[in-house]
């Protein structure tokens, strides 16, 4: 009865929002253009599916290809840094100081690089900057963060370089990289999202490219359609992550 | 045959907190038990990493006669890798030495049985009771037959029940190879009861405080908590613990 009810509330809270929305557009008579009621972002948002279905997994496939090379560049560097101490404390403020760049200020020098005709490599090289960044830090905390006795151990029995960073410190560093690439997927969407909006109309035929159009147009009810489908995707693949992190835990610790 | 190692004249500083050992003079000699007792951070840890090899002095000498792969370290949790299945973990020491896999698997498995943990080679660490899991931690020492096994406080972290069962199995798995046992514990009836000879320690930076001889068969006889000698050397233990704490304070 209780979890009944927990289940139920965030949607109640949803459908009360909505009717108040509702009466309060309907009693005031504010403009349609500055805010639609819920009923006509509904209308527009079923009529607009075909352009917005598309435009989102055009923007989600962006993200998840950023996701991949992310990973990849990430995985290696951290491996590089992780057997070299001074590669480390060399490459840390670079990154740092990538990390703390936002997005946006970067976005109009990689259009440049990546050319007029090409704004899509633009926007899936600044998704990969932002989802980079968790990725690497997670894997080199990881593969610092195996247990000091086991160390002690692969010391005990001669281990080779080689062999203490396969056989220890990557699957010690498994989980770190699960969290990693978990809090990377979702900043990949954000990333492609900045990005595209940066582009501007340069024709990436994205979600954020729907939002800029919409409010060119000053169709109101466009724009927040596109922002609701943008919110359900992120909470989608948001709670998709979350279910592989554990079941990769699972298999990780064998319970 | 010389002592299997010892420590002459050894000191040890940490940078940043000062003397942590020494100096002390100890010497294992082959297939005897030793156990090093004292209070907490009194650096009998430490002398137990310095006899392995897995620390050097700062001052005085360390003399081992082991070579690689001939020592063992049983360490406080059992430290396995999650990761890996209990007969992997296992096998890992014998991999890491170039081992080939099946007949490390194999010999895991073989070592598993003989720690009383037959059949549950597949179990990952997550799925044994601590018990279990300090046994599979006895195996991959044992595995490489060692002739010189470190034990640092392995059963701490255990109940009472459970310590006294695994002394016994290890006082059994003993006998059959006679490796030199160096041992931690500031538990003075579990020192009395395993070990041949017992170095007590004072408080830290440690040197000896004294040493206690227990003349009895090894492995233990049933009941021998209730021997005289048993009762004698941890009275003698107890003894020097607290001339150890005070020459300090």
């Amino acid at each position: 009865m209780n979890r009944a009810i927990d289940a139920l509330a965030p949607a109640a809270l949803i459908l009360l929002l909505l009717a108040g929305w509702e009466a309060a557009c309907r009693l005031t008579g504010v403009p349609a253009y500055f805010l639609p009621p819920p009923s006509k972002v509904m209308l527009a948002a079923v009529s607009g599916l075909t352009v917005l279905v598309p435009a989102a997994w055009n923007t989600l496939s962006v993200a998840l290809v950023a996701l991949v090379l992310a990973a990849g560049a990430a995985l290696a560097l951290a491996l590089l840094v992780g057997l070299s101490p001074l590669l480390e404390r060399a490459v840390r403020p670079l990154a740092s100081a990538l990390q703390v760049t936002p997005v946006v200020a970067v976005a109009p020098l990689i259009l440049i690089w990546a050319g007029i005709d090409h704004p899509e490599r633009a926007v899936i090289a600044l998704a990969v900057l932002v989802a980079f960044f968790p990725i690497f830090s997670g894997t080199v905390t990881g593969l610092r963060s195996a247990d000091p006795d086991l160390e002690r151990l692969f010391d005990l029995y001669g281990a080779s370089r080689l062999q203490r960073v396969l056989r220890l410190r990557l699957p010690a560093a498994v989980p770190f990289l699960m969290e990693g690439l978990k809090v990377g997927a979702g900043l990949a969407i954000i990333g492609a999202v900045v990005a595209e909006f940066a582009a501007g109309s340069g024709g990436v035929r994205g979600l954020a490219w729907q939002i800029l159009d919409a409010g060119n147009k000053l169709q109101t009810d466009r724009m927040i359609a596109a922002l609701v489908v943008l919110a359900v995707m992120g909470v989608a693949v948001h709670a998709g992550l979350e279910r592989l992190e554990r079941a990769g835990l699972r298999w990780w610790r064998g319970r | 045959m010389g002592p299997t190692a010892a420590l002459q004249d050894v000191e040890v500083d940490y940078r940043g907190r000062g003397r942590a050992l020494g100096p002390v003079s100890l010497t294992i000699e082959a297939g005897e038990i030793v156990a090093l007792v004292g209070p907490s951070g009194c650096g009998k840890s430490t002398a137990l990493r310095l006899l392995a090899g897995l620390e050097p002095a700062t001052r005085g000498q360390v003399h081992r006669a082991v070579g690689r792969g001939e020592t063992s370290v049983v360490f406080q949790a059992p430290t396995l890798a999650p990761w890996m299945s209990a007969a992997a973990n296992v096998a890992l020491p014998l991999e890491l030495a170039g081992t080939p896999r099946p007949e490390a698997r194999a010999r895991a498995i073989e070592a598993l049985a003989r720690v009383g943990l037959a059949g549950i080679g597949e179990s990952r660490p997550a799925q044994l009771s601590g018990g279990m899991a300090m046994r599979a931690s006895l195996a991959r020492a044992l595995v490489t037959r060692p002739r010189l096994l470190m034990l640092d406080e392995p059963f701490a972290a255990l109940d009472e029940i459970t310590r006294r069962t695994l002394a016994d199995d290890v006082l059994h798995l003993w006998s059959e190879a006679r490796p030199a046992i160096v041992f931690v514990t500031h538990n003075v009836e579990e020192a009395a009861y395993m070990a041949s000879r017992i170095v007590v320690l004072t408080r830290g930076p440690g040197r000896i405080a004294g040493e206690v001889r227990v003349d009895a068969p090894l492995p233990r006889p049933p009941g021998f908590r209730a021997w005289p000698v048993f009762a004698e050397a941890a009275e003698a233990v107890s003894g020097l613990l607290a001339a150890g704490a005070e020459a300090v304070a």
